[in-house]
């Protein structure tokens, strides 16, 4: 049910993963400017999603904490980071965010309230670029520098990135399906709005020639947990990020990609 | 020496994959991967049998290793896992509630 003191100006929708956020705001210059930042994730259907209303103050420290915290107490998710203070509801699905008018610490909330809804279905935020190719999708993983941009880069001309940052995957009824995101690495782009069902999953190493090989399931469920973005240490989040990471890659076959950066790396994928 | 039972702690997460064991604490998100001896200890943690029993009856019967060093080695083993939360270890049993697992 929409807010009922709050007409159509005060809210906008964004949808990421299928999952629509209606965020509320009394400021139409803030949600001008989300507008603008997910102008390709803007969406009219609100079904299946959640809510948030942001509160904005003075930019100012708004806690004490200088990496982003999240604790779980009483039913409710609590966020902190020096310049945001949010709630999340999981089973109300609603949040509030406190901050000032940024586009940064939204973004960041954003992130994290995906993430544990996508922990509690089976589904992970992967830091890992992303791409469509011939119907199917393929998440690019590794540490800063392996190659998520570069390959990015590279991709032929009838790929369609997701994501150059941040992988969004979930767990469909025949598979799983990766999503683009909004949120943009070093290219500073959005990815396409578009969904697919998930192919691969490569962890990207540069080398002198290109080098496909298959991991084990140990091996990928180390390497993948080790490029999954979850932020609490909550014993039962652990536990569904843990058994997620173990059925994606019985499910989805798993690489290591040594690759020279020319396009031919792409001749390997798919 | 006193006797030690080691039972599996609650809040872990753990799956077989390609034959291989891998535990994650919930506590502190640390990823082991168990070798054969050391899965084969995991499985027989049941807080009722003494180590030195699981050591003796099942690990030197289905591996070639000496009892006195696989002992040692399941000691240290046992350890490292009770310090990340991932096993219980007491000197008299364990007694795990119904509906704990």
């Amino acid at each position: 049910m929409a807010h009922p003191a709050i007409g159509q100006d005060q809210q906008v929708i964004i949808g990421i993963g299928g999952i629509p956020a209606l965020v509320r705001s009394d400021s139409p210059d803030f949600l001008r400017m989300l507008e603008r930042r997910y102008s390709g994730f803007i969406s009219a259907q609100r079904r299946g999603g959640f809510e948030i209303d942001v509160e904005l103050v003075p930019p100012a420290k708004i806690t004490d904490e200088e990496e982003v915290t999240v604790r779980f107490a009483h039913g409710k998710w609590k966020i902190e980071r020096g310049d945001l203070r949010a709630e999340w509801e999981p089973d109300r699905r609603r949040g509030r965010i406190v901050q000032s008018a940024n586009p940064y610490s939204i973004d960041t909330a954003l992130r994290i309230i995906h993430s544990l809804i996508l922990a509690s279905e089976g589904g992970l935020l992967v830091h890992a670029a992303s791409a469509v190719r011939n119907g199917r999708a393929f998440i690019f993983a590794g540490v800063s520098g392996a190659g998520k941009t570069t390959i990015s880069r590279l991709a032929t001309l009838d790929a369609k990135l997701l994501t150059d940052e941040i992988s969004y995957v979930r767990r469909g009824a025949t598979g799983y399906l990766a999503y683009g995101t909004p949120f943009a690495g070093e290219l500073a782009e959005p990815g396409e709005n578009i969904e697919a069902p998930l192919g691969g999953l490569y962890f990207l190493e540069k080398g002198p020639e290109n080098i496909l090989e298959p991991l084990s399931g140990p091996e990928a469920v180390r390497m993948l947990l080790a490029n999954v973005l979850f932020f609490a240490n909550d014993p039962e989040l652990v536990s569904m990020i843990f058994e997620s990471a173990c059925q994606l890659v019985r499910d989805v076959p798993v690489y290591r990609l040594t690759f020279f950066p020319d396009q031919r790396v792409w001749e390997l994928i798919g | 020496m006193s006797a030690v039972y080691i039972a599996r702690a609650i809040q872990v997460a753990a799956r077989s994959l390609d034959g291989e064991m891998m535990i994650m604490s919930a506590r502190d998100s640390t990823l082991f991967t168990l070798n054969p001896v050391a899965t084969l200890i995991w499985q027989m943690a049941d807080g009722e049998t003494p180590l030195e029993e699981i050591v003796r009856r099942k690990v030197c019967a289905e591996f070639e290793v000496a009892p006195d060093e696989a002992l040692r080695d399941a000691e240290s083993f046992v350890n490292d896992l009770a310090g990340h939360g991932i096993l219980l270890v007491s000197d008299e049993p364990i007694m795990i509630q119904e509906g704990m697992r």
